[in-house]
């Protein structure tokens, strides 16, 4: 056989065949979980997604939650494609939200226009800001970037409960949110959008976001694969040996890479913060960040497969919402149990699928 | 005195707060001088805390509880050093991964069997618990001044499993230098090939290292859900095995400092609690949210050569394969 | 124990890696008490072979005998039990231990380390008497010299009792003094009875210190012959499998303008050990200048100042008479300064990407190669193609992952781009490495031409027979400096050698 034909069919087993067979075991163990707690696992996925693409206001909840992922997942992957594993776009995305909402909160009386350009903005300084200490520490001083993000997860963490508590909660009241930002700031949801061109959308927290998220996808995977700048991002992450020989600085890579990461990251404070809650809250990223690992692993660090892949992860947290009211034991953490098997089996058990699955298909 | 008694307390609900950080560290430091990532402590933890949780809470016992809890720690350790070693799978994944699926599978196995919303049932019966250990005579010193505080609060009055964290760091340290399997284990986190090549199984030195991490995480994790409290609830870890690993990283992979490292974030903890909402002189009231963000802070100062040098195993991360 | 004549013997052992066919059915003997050697080309299956021997790699087919006994050797560990001791290349010893930590590990007695330690400190200073080996125990290993470090890898297999040692390169690292003292000692143990294999490229070792040899290419056993009963010459033609000439068909050098200048060059390494000790030295137009010198000292070092690798402590740089201090990789390429690393397959390649992009390495930010922001995939893809049909890469796909060529097309492309690229001066780092013999002439015939287009070209190579066949001049390292100049009318092996030794009499047995 010669290399040059499996080449082809090499790539379509690693892009397309691998990922969903990782993710058919990651759910046939979870099924095995749910059957285990006394639920019938074909039922609890059958209403997991009806719950998830049913109607029309499921659909919307499922992209509404795929948007937060998209951002993530595109944080993962690029920092991944310079070789870097950035654990910290849960804290990003949660400083990123507060970029979002100082400038919502103290532009709002600027047209929408106006003031959209400047959060999104703001999103992205933020999230990249709070990803550079991390970076610089790994580029300059050689800082394992795994415990430094982690540790700027709880930094940032902290940060926020000090800010919600001490300084930016609404005077008067006992939740530790802001005030509501003002309507003309909102990102404009898919229900009032389409409503524009005539087309009739169930109400959901789906907003404009989702559109931006998407453009994020193509504009990320332009620049790694169609600019000399991701081009250079590419060998410093597979090879930094070959990249100083080659004129790349990896230091510099690493920097840059994590600030698109960490602005990549911001992007959940725009859906969450200005199309959703239209406030400041605790935790807003609830976990979105370790779930974009999940997703930039299976989409293969792809945005066209993390697109895909964040999609399925919306449809598992909305259909796993919908799932408790029918069985009171499969819930959420069903969903958090799947997500954790589909980066086991997506990631670190990649290598035990692809020998005997490679040896089948060159067959 | 008054002040005494205050630090005497602050001391002693330092130790309890550092208890399972020390054991989940010192775990995690037999993981790392090996060559295998520790950040699946924060699974093994919360695993531990579960299974110990509602195998007490069911038996009765505390001590088949924290069999369970050790179990639960090694079969998680287990399958990380599967992925890893075995399987040569990236270390951090396999690590979060596992840190996932215990968040998730825990408060819904916990939600399947006991109703109680993801919670395990108080562990409310005297056998169910560790129970804190009155050693002979401390009811007696507390009526002395200065030392007998000392012995009652601080000495005695911790439950078993303090006490097992207090000498479970000389006795790792003295395995870690003072034994062939603490030369071997060094050796494969700096150099698994020569290693191998002097006639030892890098694997299955790694293996033993990944399991003593899940048996001491595991021993961690039954002190918070029987020690510390009384039941699991959801997260109850609460990033603590994080912590004790940066802990490990502030005492540069060695025991010793690593206790130290430990002592000082429980210290900054208990303080916190302390300091909550209390104005002080000069500074007014300290946000406690700036006291618990301190080890981090300290961590990543470290980690930047700020605060001394932090030299990790050389090997670490890194899948060994025999065949290259 | 009745120990017969033979200490070793493999029967038909067979190895493949892949598509590569590493091992075929060899089969040989070793004397007990002998030196055997055992020669081919880079390649040519020797490591592959030791390293089944040692119990690295499994053998797909085939047996092995220590003593007349079949063993089944699956580890280090069984290779151990069985008295096979190996010194790698590289050495497999832990840096940050001690000597004494290092020796112990593996065998230490005990699961108490201060008891074994205090045995092994006694057999050491009992080894140490009987062979003459001192090292010091309580030093931290990668504070010592390599030949020392050396020595602790022989000590360890003695530690554990070695009858057959097993040496793969053991020379490479080493100066010609430390190699005849490793001679000596390997005599030595030989006398004492133990058996030893020593596994090369270099034919003058063979002739110097071995008692039987056996010759490998392509993975298959093609000689196996009394060293007394052959001559180098016979060796190496077995070697390649023809007659061959390393001779390269050139014509004088017309040198003209310097096009390269170094001055006072001077690198100390990142343990700031210095490295390179104030070197200086043209490279004119129209001359291929060799740089000759036993690896590690100081060549590498030298190649990646100029390349823009490492940042020099002082001393100047200049490219077509332009200073380039201070610039990074890309920048000196643009002034017409193409590189060839010594090791391409680590540096020179990036093995996840597709050929294409391999080709454009260090050159992405080309005009050619982009238009505006974005890169041109066809046109990169077709200037691919164009440098694999005009260098024989095979097989001919731009779109191929770099890891599917084989190591040779790989170093192929390389050369390609960097050669394609028209440099002004090229530097080249040990040209054939890892290249077979076909392709040796091929690339030497390249040069060459490259030379008589009016190009500066630097070479380093620790063959010298690579050096006298190309290079119109020759500079002698040692020990960071330049020790000597020969025109390639005047240099011979012997007096190169005599150079590179750095005194005034041949090491060389």
């Amino acid at each position: 056989m010669s290399a040059e034909r499996a080449a082809p069919s090499l790539r379509w087993l690693e892009a397309l065949v691998l990922p969903l067979a990782n993710l058919v075991l990651a759910l046939l163990l979870s099924g095995l979980i749910i059957r285990l707690i006394g639920e019938s696992p074909l039922a609890a996925f059958r209403l997991m997604l009806s719950g998830a693409f049913g109607s029309q206001e499921a659909l919307g909840y499922t992209l509404y939650y795929a948007t937060n992922f998209i951002f993530t997942g595109l944080a993962v992957a690029v920092a991944f494609h310079a070789g870097l594993f950035n654990i910290g776009a849960e804290g990003q995305a949660y400083i990123g939200g507060l970029g979002a909402g100082l400038v919502c909160l103290g532009l709002g009386s600027l047209p929408f226009w106006l003031v959209a350009p400047l959060a999104i903005v703001a999103a992205a300084l933020f999230g990249a800001g709070w990803a550079l200490v991390p970076a610089w520490l790994q580029a300059r001083r050689g800082s394992h970037i795994v415990i430094t993000t982690i540790m700027f997860n709880f930094l940032a963490s902290a940060l926020m409960t000090w800010l919600l508590v001490n300084i930016l909660i609404k005077p008067g009241q006992q939740s530790p949110e802001t005030r509501e930002f003002a309507p003309g700031t909102w990102l404009p949801s898919a229900h009032d959008l389409l409503a524009r061109i005539g087309l009739s959308f169930a109400p959901s927290p789906l907003n404009l976001a989702f559109a931006l998220a998407i453009a994020a996808s193509a504009l990320v995977w332009l620049v790694i694969w169609r600019t000399r700048w991701g081009y250079a991002l590419r060998v410093a992450g597979k090879n930094a040996a070959a990249a100083r020989y080659a004129g790349i600085s990896p230091a510099r890579v690493t920097i840059a890479a994590m600030l698109l990461s960490g602005a990549l990251a911001g992007g959940l404070g725009l859906n969450e913060l200005m199309g959703a809650e239209h406030r400041i809250l605790l935790d807003f990223p609830g976990g979105a960040g370790f779930v974009g690992i999940a997703v930039a692993l299976m989409g293969r660090n792809n945005p066209v497969g993390i697109v895909i892949s964040a999609i399925l992860f919306g449809a598992l947290y909305q259909g796993g919402s919908e799932l408790s009211f029918d069985m009171p034991h499969v819930n959420r953490d069903t969903v958090v149990v799947i997500q954790g098997l589909v980066i086991l089996f997506c990631g670190a058990l990649e290598n035990v699928l692809k020998r005997p699955l490679s040896r089948l298909w060159s067959r | 005195m008054e002040t005494y008694t205050l630090i005497i307390l602050l001391l002693a609900a330092t130790i309890r707060v550092a208890t399972p950080l020390v054991l989940a560290a010192l775990g995690g430091l037999f993981s790392e001088r090996a060559g295998v990532i520790a950040l699946g402590l924060e699974g093994m933890m919360l695993g531990a805390a579960f299974a110990s949780a509602a195998v007490a809470a069911v038996s009765g016992s505390a001590w088949l509880g924290l069999g369970a809890g050790m179990a639960a720690g090694v079969a998680l350790a287990l399958l990380i050093a599967v992925a890893c070693v075995t399987f040569r799978g990236n270390q951090v994944v396999a690590a979060m991964a596992v840190n996932i699926v215990v968040a998730g599978i825990c408060p819904m196995l916990g939600l399947a069997w006991f109703d109680l919303g993801g919670q395990t049932p108080q562990l409310s019966n005297p056998g169910q618990r560790f129970a804190e250990i009155i050693l002979p005579g401390a009811h007696a010193a507390r009526s002395v001044p200065v030392p007998g505080l000392l012995y009652a609060e601080l000495v005695s009055g911790h439950s078993l499993l303090v006490y097992l964290a207090a000498a479970i760091v000389p006795a790792g340290a003295w395995v870690l230098y003072r034994t062939r399997f603490g030369l071997r284990l060094r050796a494969v986190g700096e150099d698994p090939e020569a290693v191998e090549t002097a006639g030892i199984s890098v694997a299955a030195i790694r293996f033993q290292a990944v399991v003593i991490s899940g048996l001491l995480s595991g021993i961690a994790g039954t002190y918070l859900a029987t020690a510390a409290s009384s039941g699991f609830a959801r997260d109850m870890t609460a990033g603590k095995g994080y912590l004790a690993l940066a802990a490990m990283i502030f005492g540069k992979w060695r025991p010793f400092p690593t206790l130290g490292a430990c002592l000082l974030f429980a210290f900054t903890d208990a303080l916190a609690s302390r300091l909550e909402g209390v104005p002080l002189p000069v500074v007014g009231v300290i946000p406690v949210q700036f006291i618990v963000a301190l080890p981090y802070a300290l961590t990543v100062l470290l980690l930047a050569g700020f605060v001394g040098k932090a030299v990790a195993p050389k090997s670490i991360g890194v899948p060994y394969a025999k065949d290259k | 124990m009745n120990k017969g004549e033979t200490a070793l013997e493999l029967r038909g052992i067979d190895k493949r890696f892949g598509a590569v066919h590493a091992n075929r059915a060899v089969s040989f003997s070793v004397r007990r008490g002998t030196i055997h050697g055992l020669i081919g080309e880079n390649g040519a299956g020797k490591s592959t072979l030791m390293n089944i021997v040692y119990g690295f790699h499994p053998a797909d087919a085939g047996e092995l005998l220590v003593d007349g006994r079949a063993v089944a050797i699956r580890s280090p560990q069984d290779a151990i039990a069985a008295g096979i001791g190996m010194v790698h290349q590289h050495f497999m010893l832990v840096p940050n231990f001690t000597v004494l930590e290092n020796l112990i590990l593996g065998a230490e007695g005990g699961w108490r380390l201060a008891a074994g330690r205090a045995k092994a400190r006694a057999a050491m200073e009992r080894i140490e008497r009987e062979h003459g080996l001192s090292v010091p125990l309580d030093a931290v290993v990668e504070d010592l010299p390599v030949g020392i470090q050396q020595r602790v890898e022989i000590l360890k297999a003695l530690n554990r009792g070695a009858e057959i040692l097993i040496l793969d390169e053991p020379t490479a690292v080493l100066t010609p003094q430390e190699t005849s003292q490793l001679f000596e000692l390997l005599r030595r143990l030989r006398d004492q009875g133990r058996t030893i294999i020593l596994v090369t490229h270099k034919l003058k070792e063979i002739m110097a210190v071995t008692d039987n040899v056996t010759v490998m290419r392509q993975g298959a056993v093609v000689a196996g012959v009394a060293t007394a009963a052959t001559s180098p010459q016979a060796l190496a033609d077995e070697m390649v499998g023809r007659a061959v000439s390393l001779e390269v068909a050139k014509g004088p050098a017309a040198p003209g303008v310097p096009l390269l200048s170094v001055r006072d060059l001077a690198v100390r390494d990142r343990k700031g050990v210095p490295r390179v000790k104030g070197v200086s030295f043209e490279v004119r137009a129209g001359e291929i200048v060799g740089i000759a010198g036993v690896a590690g000292n100081g060549q590498s070092e030298l190649l990646e100042a100029i390349a823009g690798l490492v940042e020099p402590e002082r001393g100047e740089i200049s490219v077509s008479g332009r200073p380039v201090n201070g610039l990074d990789p890309r920048e000196r390429r643009a002034l017409g300064l193409a590189h060839i690393p010594e090791d391409r397959l680590r540096m020179g390649v990036v093995a996840a990407f597709p050929a294409r992009d391999n080709a454009i390495l260090g050159y992405h930010d080309r005009a050619g190669y982009n238009r505006g922001p974005f890169t041109r995939p066809a046109r990169i893809s077709g200037d691919c193609a164009r440098k694999m049909s005009d260098w024989d890469v095979r097989p001919p796909a731009p779109g191929l992952r770099m890891s599917l060529f084989s190591g040779g097309n790989q170093q192929k492309l390389v050369l390609a781009r960097e050669i394609d690229s028209n440099p002004v001066v090229l530097l080249i780092g040990q040209p054939t490495r890892g290249v077979d013999i076909g392709a040796i002439e091929f690339i030497h015939r390249r040069l060459v031409a490259l030379r008589d287009a009016g190009k500066a070209l630097l070479l380093v190579s620790v063959e010298l027979d690579e050096i006298l066949g190309l290079a119109d001049r020759i500079l002698v390292m040692a020990g960071g400096e330049i020790v000597g100049e020969l025109s390639a009318a005047e240099a011979s092996e012997e007096k190169l050698g005599l150079m590179m030794a750095g005194i005034g009499k041949a090491a060389h047995g």
